[in-house]
């Protein structure tokens, strides 16, 4: 045994083992691991060359671009991205005046503008009260007229791209002080208060956010003294605000939950009072460490703004929809759907990666 | 009651803090406010409510439930006819709002879970699709996910004519999915009795083996035995009895295929989107769940020589269903309530059903506060009893 275990001859060197930066040995690691693996690779690679040639042949090489007419498309055999073009203005804008469809451009303009400042953390702070301001305001100056030589445009003519962001952003902006008192009532240790919390968040989490529409809809004009007519756009806004509320107030109070009890203790201890203490020492850091969710929810209320269509206010999907009432352009339905398929996604996909950028930054801060 | 919770009380009070510092009194004064001001707000919005109702001599209460509905519905699991009451009618859309709800949870759990396995293979391909099937999914809103589904399978898929037949007597087309079903028959019912019975006695052989394994040590054989437990009397009692199998097969007469179960195009809608939309949200919450499981556990269970298979299914899988279960619950109630959109492509669920009798009779506030009603109760009932099912999987301290 012992001599064994000395040796006098150098071992051979073995070869480089194929890196990662080989193809083959890359393939190898990462597709061909094993009989089974191998067998799932290769029934992908037929599916894949079984599907994706024709939906290229499809989506571009046998596509009609530009301005055609539905004949046109009809001989194709690929996809019509001429209803696209034919029908953007309808589809993006919805029935605003048509010569006036440069202001709810820029009023997109002015509430992506004010999201992507607010991406900026070195804005986090009473800047981002001026920057949310200013933006709703250019956006509603532009898209109502009325002042500043701007011909008066009447809501109910609103639509498309513009109404789906502005129900989304004027959504969670005036959700987000009702859900921190919302969160903070419901732990508070004051039993009416906190039990008037959970009761109103638990109803509103427990039912579609559709029966809250319809509520706006048919019931909010009930409750309006005689006389008083809401706008349909604003019945809706209101349904949405009462919706984001529930759902932030639980993120918030995530976060609530988060901090130590230590932080109540000293800043008691400091002789503050319960506004000074919630306002200077709790929410400071607890609504740092709930933003990633905070945009996740506003993810989520954007994609849900789309259920307006049900009660027919024109956003992207309904505006959609009666472009598509065309019976000229019907059968293009889903050259159509794809092109708002990509808006939502272009928005929801950015806007969850900056979430999942904002955890990792902000990780990096003691939590708890 | 005290607002700072530091034990601050009527003591103080007594020691010279004047009387509006007191905490408790503090406490007592901000919640009388708050009450005042609701029951303020809400007897305005009461009032005028009355006031509004009278105007238009509209008649509140529940009777109309017991009126003739005077509409179709397209599809119910239990007999409607349009001179059944708006109650009745109501009833056929929570069936059929808890019918889609059903199949969509148990769809989208099957393929939300090969999605998420999916996205952590170690083949980089199968992993790259999942992630592009999740990214899609998720962030495109669901409703437009439903338009796009129900005009697929309303315009592009073959008139009845020339209906799709992937699968013999499947038939596939614009007006729905038409499949065979079994005939009933009266001798089928002792072969149910008997494979009901033979399921129990299969958990008792488990249980009994489980205890054998804990006496002994011997590793128990659980598939096949407890397949046979389950499957062989029930086929032993329905070959007894001679084998009465008929299928109804969907046949073409003149202008439709006839016989056979069928869904139609809008619940197929339906049911392909909500599950679709759910399932990248549950394939999130499962791969999630299984990388929080620290990778030294299957390292330790390697070590102590378990299979592969064994590692994922005594070892990771246990502790990762912890941290699944509640945001999955979450995921079900969300499937349960998006089923309300139905109403979007004229699927009758609960809230297509409450909104034809709301237009109808014009009673919103009775029509809006019954479908409510409903949903909180369902949501309600699933979260107690996926509550219950967590707490029986919840680690067990010492």
């Amino acid at each position: 045994m012992e001599e064994t275990l000395t040796r006098e001859t150098q071992t051979p060197a073995r070869a480089r083992p194929r890196g990662s930066r080989d193809p083959i040995g890359w393939a190898r690691a990462n597709l061909f691991n094993g009989w089974f693996n191998s067998l799932l690779t290769i029934l992908i690679l037929a599916l894949l060359v079984w599907i994706v040639p024709p939906f290229i042949r499809w989506a571009i090489s046998d596509a009609v671009f530009g301005a055609a007419t539905p004949d046109e498309c009809k001989a194709a055999s690929g996809a019509c991205w001429a209803v696209v073009t034919e029908k953007y203005r309808l589809i993006l804008f919805g029935r605003y005046p048509f010569e006036e469809q440069w202001r709810p451009l820029f009023g997109i303009v002015a509430l992506v503008g004010m999201a992507l400042l607010s991406c900026d953390r070195r804005f986090w702070g009473w800047q981002l009260l001026v920057i949310w301001a200013l933006g709703l305001g250019i956006f509603f100056v532009l898209m109502g007229g009325g002042v500043l030589g701007l011909s008066p445009v009447r809501t109910n003519l609103w639509g498309g791209l513009p109404l789906t962001l502005m129900l989304a952003f004027i959504g969670i902006a005036a959700a987000f002080p009702i859900a921190i008192l919302l969160a903070l009532g419901r732990r508070s240790k004051l039993p009416i208060i906190s039990a008037l919390s959970v009761g109103y968040i638990e109803l509103i989490r427990g039912v579609p956010l559709i029966t809250l529409l319809f509520m706006g809809s048919f019931m909010l004009p009930l409750f309006m003294p005689t006389g008083v007519d809401i706008d349909a756009i604003l019945r809706a806004q209101v349904a949405i605000i009462m919706f984001a509320a529930a759902y932030l107030a639980e993120v918030i109070r995530g976060g609530l939950q988060a901090l130590p009890k230590g932080q109540h203790e000293a800043a008691a201890a400091l002789g503050l009072g319960y506004w000074q203490t919630q306002g200077l020492i709790i929410l400071p850091q607890a609504l740092k460490i709930t933003i990633p969710p905070i945009v996740n929810t506003f993810i989520g209320l954007f994609k849900d703004t789309s259920l307006v269509a049900i009660v027919s206010l024109t956003d992207l999907v309904l505006a959609t929809r009666q472009a598509l009432g065309d019976p000229e352009w019907r059968q293009f339905f889903i050259e159509a759907y794809l092109f708002i398929m990509v808006i939502y996604w272009v928005f929801c996909f950015f806007m969850s990666k900056y979430s999942q950028h904002l955890e990792r930054s902000l990780a990096t801060d003691r939590r708890s | 009651m005290a607002r700072e919770g530091l034990g601050q009380s009527a003591a103080t009070a007594s020691s010279g803090v004047v009387w509006w510092r007191n905490p408790t009194i503090r406490g007592v004064i901000a919640q009388v406010v708050v009450v005042v001001l609701l029951v303020a707000v809400v007897w305005y919005l009461v009032h005028n409510t009355i006031t509004n109702l009278n105007e238009r001599s509209i008649r509140t209460g529940f009777s109309f439930l017991d009126q003739e509905a005077g509409f179709a519905i397209g599809e119910a699991l239990i007999a409607f006819a349009p001179t059944d009451t708006y109650g009745r009618a109501l009833l056929v859309g929570l069936l059929n709002t808890l019918r889609v709800s059903l199949i969509g949870i148990v769809l989208a759990t099957l393929l939300g879970v090969v999605i998420g396995i999916a996205r952590l293979s170690s083949n980089w391909l199968v992993a790259k699709l999942a992630s592009v099937y999740v990214e899609v999914t998720r962030n495109i809103p669901l409703l437009l996910q439903l338009f796009f589904w129900y005009t697929i399978v309303t315009q592009l898929l073959p008139a009845v004519r020339e209906a799709l037949e992937p699968v013999p007597g499947v038939v596939l087309s614009k007006s729905g999915l038409q499949f065979p079903i079994v005939v009933g028959d009266p001798t089928h019912l002792p072969v149910l009795g008997v494979l009901a019975l033979s399921i129990v006695a299969a958990f008792v052989y488990r249980r009994h083996a489980y205890r054998r394994q804990r006496e002994t040590g011997q590793e128990p054989r659980l598939l096949w035995p407890m397949l046979a437990i389950i499957c062989l009397p029930a086929l032993a009692v329905f070959l007894v009895t001679g084998a009465p199998l008929e299928l109804d097969v969907p046949e073409f007469t003149r202008f439709n295929y006839r016989g056979g179960a069928s869904v139609t195009p809008e619940f197929l809608a339906l049911l392909l989107g909500l599950s679709i939309y759910t399932a990248g949200f549950i394939a999130e919450i499962v791969r999630s769940g299984i990388l929080a499981v620290p990778w030294g556990q299957t390292e330790a269970a390697a070590a102590l020589g378990f299979r592969r298979g064994l590692q994922l299914r005594l070892i990771v899988l246990p502790q990762a269903l912890r941290i699944i279960v509640p945001p999955t619950t979450s995921n079900y109630l969300n499937l349960t309530k998006n089923s309300s959109l139905a109403v979007a492509i004229g699927y009758p669920d609960l809230v297509s059903v409450g909104n034809t009798t709301l237009n109808q009779t014009g009673q919103a506030i009775e029509c809006i506060s019954i479908m409510m009603a409903i949903y909180l109760t369902i949501s309600l009932l699933i979260s107690a009893f996926m509550n219950w099912y967590n707490r029986r999987i919840a680690l067990v301290e010492r």
